[in-house]
């Protein structure tokens, strides 16, 4: 099946096929609440507070199978049924419109370009967990969307989709966009709570999981964009439709945001199980290298999954083809296999210095570590200083067990996964490229 | 901004304050501070001093340490002055695959400044970003609210001759 994709091309988007879930209807101009009412915006929160109990909608959502989108790809319906009702304490929905990870760029378009979507999601997905204050926490760099959110939310809000006793269900709810201030840590659930509480963007040490303390001490859903934007059709078709897209327990579509050395950046909407060659060289999709350049590597789902040479991003080390699906892309281990992660896919052509790139990275995550923690504060810096002396033709020969060393010293001994994230980019680019970075110690 | 203006929101501004405090639990109006903080950096000159900071925290009601810890902590506050356009040039690996690093050198030598540096004449302050989720539209930059994506040699002109000309 044949789905609907969007390429960016400057400013000009240019769109190339049909139609379904996350994406469907991006053609008709639906950023406004009418045209997109028109195109059957809104009828998930119809059928839900009409005629839907809370435990009906995330019983629907459990069977949709639908895992969450921003990285960590946790059950969402599992997720919901963790939430603790039984506290007497508010509860609370929280959307993470943080996106910052690198290569990633999906959330942002889906807001900027379809905002109902997502505003749809949450008073859907704010009823099945029967939150009255809910939040959309995004990144403040991207002011100007936070803008057109608050404006497409007073729509709502004057179309009685929003607000006191929404349809005369009895349901009330309030929906705010909060902006943040520039820093990649508060995409992490517990960093964006403490950040949405007014404070640094600290990790919590977990257990108690939000679900049970989350914000302002109370029981708490944190959800990708994404995840929350595919509710309202799975809630419309049912989940068990739903179920029935994609491939295995990679069910439904998925937003990739694809850029690099490729003919045809963009925003991508694929079904789950899509050959990676397909995805890569077709022109429906990213349309082969640029420059007729041939492949060097891959980083499938953002700059903290494993990068991958070409052989086994197209294949896995069994030979299978490889597809754009969580098992698929794991397949294989931290040997052979990378993670679909958030979706940002990385490609890099043959001219491409992986060890300059690797280097860039953990320049990156050095800057972004929240300095809570020692492996990963100490961890971040030493990966940046040894990469950074291995490139100016100082490094050691054992400088390049060392790098290996350090992110296995960081791995599982953090607050949140930062410090796995930081890591697995180097340990995986010294294991597939071990030349390149030797090919700078003779020089 | 001269410290003897007194620091004080304009009517307008402080509605908005009062409407964003509304927006948090009552009690939890600390929430409003990253908020709060940019409306008051886009007042008060273009960056936070001490004076704004405790100005802040009057207003939430919170301890002055709260807030210098938060504008410590996040990258868009800046804690002291600027050139009258800041260009954020990302520099990130995607953009770098792009040629963000040309950008970067063009700017440089164009405006004659480092990265981290402010043209004599107040008029640029060239500072490298992190990923701004635009890499799909590499290389990139923020000036302000806007995001200039596409970047190339040309529109980098061009945008630097629209924005001495806009002053
Ligand atoms: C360092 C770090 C950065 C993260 N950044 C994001 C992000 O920008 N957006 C996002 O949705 N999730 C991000 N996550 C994942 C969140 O912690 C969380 O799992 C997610 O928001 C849950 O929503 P989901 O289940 O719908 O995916 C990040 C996690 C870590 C450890
Ligand atoms: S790397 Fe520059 S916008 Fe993402």
């Amino acid at each position: 099946m044949r789905l609907q994709f969007y390429v960016l091309s400057d400013y000009n988007p240019k769109l190339i096929m049909t139609t379904h879930i996350l994406l469907k209807d991006i053609e008709n101009d639906i950023f406004s609440f009418q045209e997109y009412q028109l195109r059957g915006g809104y009828a998930s929160v119809e059928k839900a507070l009409r005629g839907m109990s809370p435990d009906d909608v995330i019983e629907e959502v459990k069977k949709s199978g639908l895992r969450g989108r921003g990285g960590a790809s946790f059950p969402t319906g599992m997720k919901w049924s963790f939430l603790d009702r039984k506290s007497g304490k508010p509860r609370y929905l929280v959307c993470n419109a943080d996106e910052s990870e690198p290569g990633t760029f999906k959330d942002r378009y889906l807001m900027e370009m379809i905002p109902h979507r997502l505003i749809e999601g949450m008073i859907v997905s704010s009823y099945a967990l029967g939150s009255h204050k809910s939040y959309i926490y995004i990144r403040g760099e991207l002011m100007w969307i936070a803008k057109k959110l608050e404006a497409a939310i007073q729509e709502a809000y004057q179309h009685g989709y929003l607000g006191e006793n929404i349809l005369g269900s009895g349901f009330s709810m309030d929906l705010y966009v909060h902006l943040g201030a520039g820093a990649y840590i508060c995409g992490e659930e517990t960093a964006l709570l403490e950040s949405l509480e007014g404070k640094r963007g600290n990790p919590r040490l977990k257990p108690p999981f939000s679900a049970t303390v989350g914000l302002y001490g109370c029981p708490t859903v944190v959800n990708n964009v994404e995840s929350l934007a595919s509710v309202p059709w799975i809630v419309n078709n049912g989940g068990e439709a739903y179920s029935k897209i994609g491939i295995g327990r990679s069910t439904g579509t998925k937003l990739i945001s694809a850029c690099g050395h490729i003919n045809n950046p963009g925003v991508y909407e694929i079904e789950m199980g899509l050959p990676v060659e397909e995805f890569l060289y077709s022109s429906d999709y990213c349309g082969g290298i640029k420059d007729g350049k041939a492949l060097k590597a891959v980083i499938p789902g953002g700059s903290s999954v494993p990068i991958l040479p070409k052989e086994l991003i197209l294949r896995t080390a069994a030979g299978a083809p490889r597809l754009m699906s969580y098992e698929s892309l794991m397949e294989g281990g931290f040997e052979t296999g990378s993670m679909l992660g958030s979706g940002g896919f990385i490609v890099m052509d043959e001219s491409t210095c992986i060890v300059r790139n690797t280097w860039n990275f953990s320049r990156f995550y050095h800057h972004e570590s929240c300095g809570q923690c020692s492996p990963c504060r100490e961890g971040t810096g030493w990966l940046e200083k040894v990469l950074h002396r291995l490139l100016h033709g100082q490094g050691k020969q054992k400088d390049i067990d060392l790098l290996v060393d350090i992110t296995k010293k960081m791995e599982g001994k953090t607050i949140c996964s930062f410090g796995d994230a930081a890591g697995w980019p180097i340990a995986s680019a010294v294991r597939h490229f071990r030349r390149e970075f030797e090919a700078f110690l003779t020089k | 901004m001269p410290s003897e203006v007194s620091i004080e929101f304009k009517p307008e501004t402080m509605s908005k304050v009062t409407e964003i405090i509304a927006r948090y639990p009552d009690g939890f109006q600390k929430s409003a501070l990253l908020p709060v903080l940019h409306l008051a950096q886009k007042e008060f000159g273009g960056y936070l001093s001490t004076e704004v900071m405790d100005y802040v925290a009057k207003i939430l009601n919170i301890q002055p340490i709260e807030v210098y810890e938060v504008a410590t902590f996040y990258t868009m506050f800046r804690l002291k002055p600027t050139g009258k356009y800041v260009l954020e040039i990302c520099q990130t690996g995607p953009c770098c695959l792009m040629g963000a690093e040309a950008m970067m050198s063009y700017l440089e030598e164009k405006l004659g400044i480092k990265l981290g540096e402010t043209t004599p004449d107040g008029m640029f302050t060239l500072l490298g970003v992190e990923c701004l989720a635009s890499c799909g539209t590499a290389p990139m930059m923020q000036v302000g609210e806007t995001y200039c994506e596409n970047l190339s040699l040309e529109r980098l002109d061009e945008i630097i001759r629209r924005l001495k000309k806009a002053s």
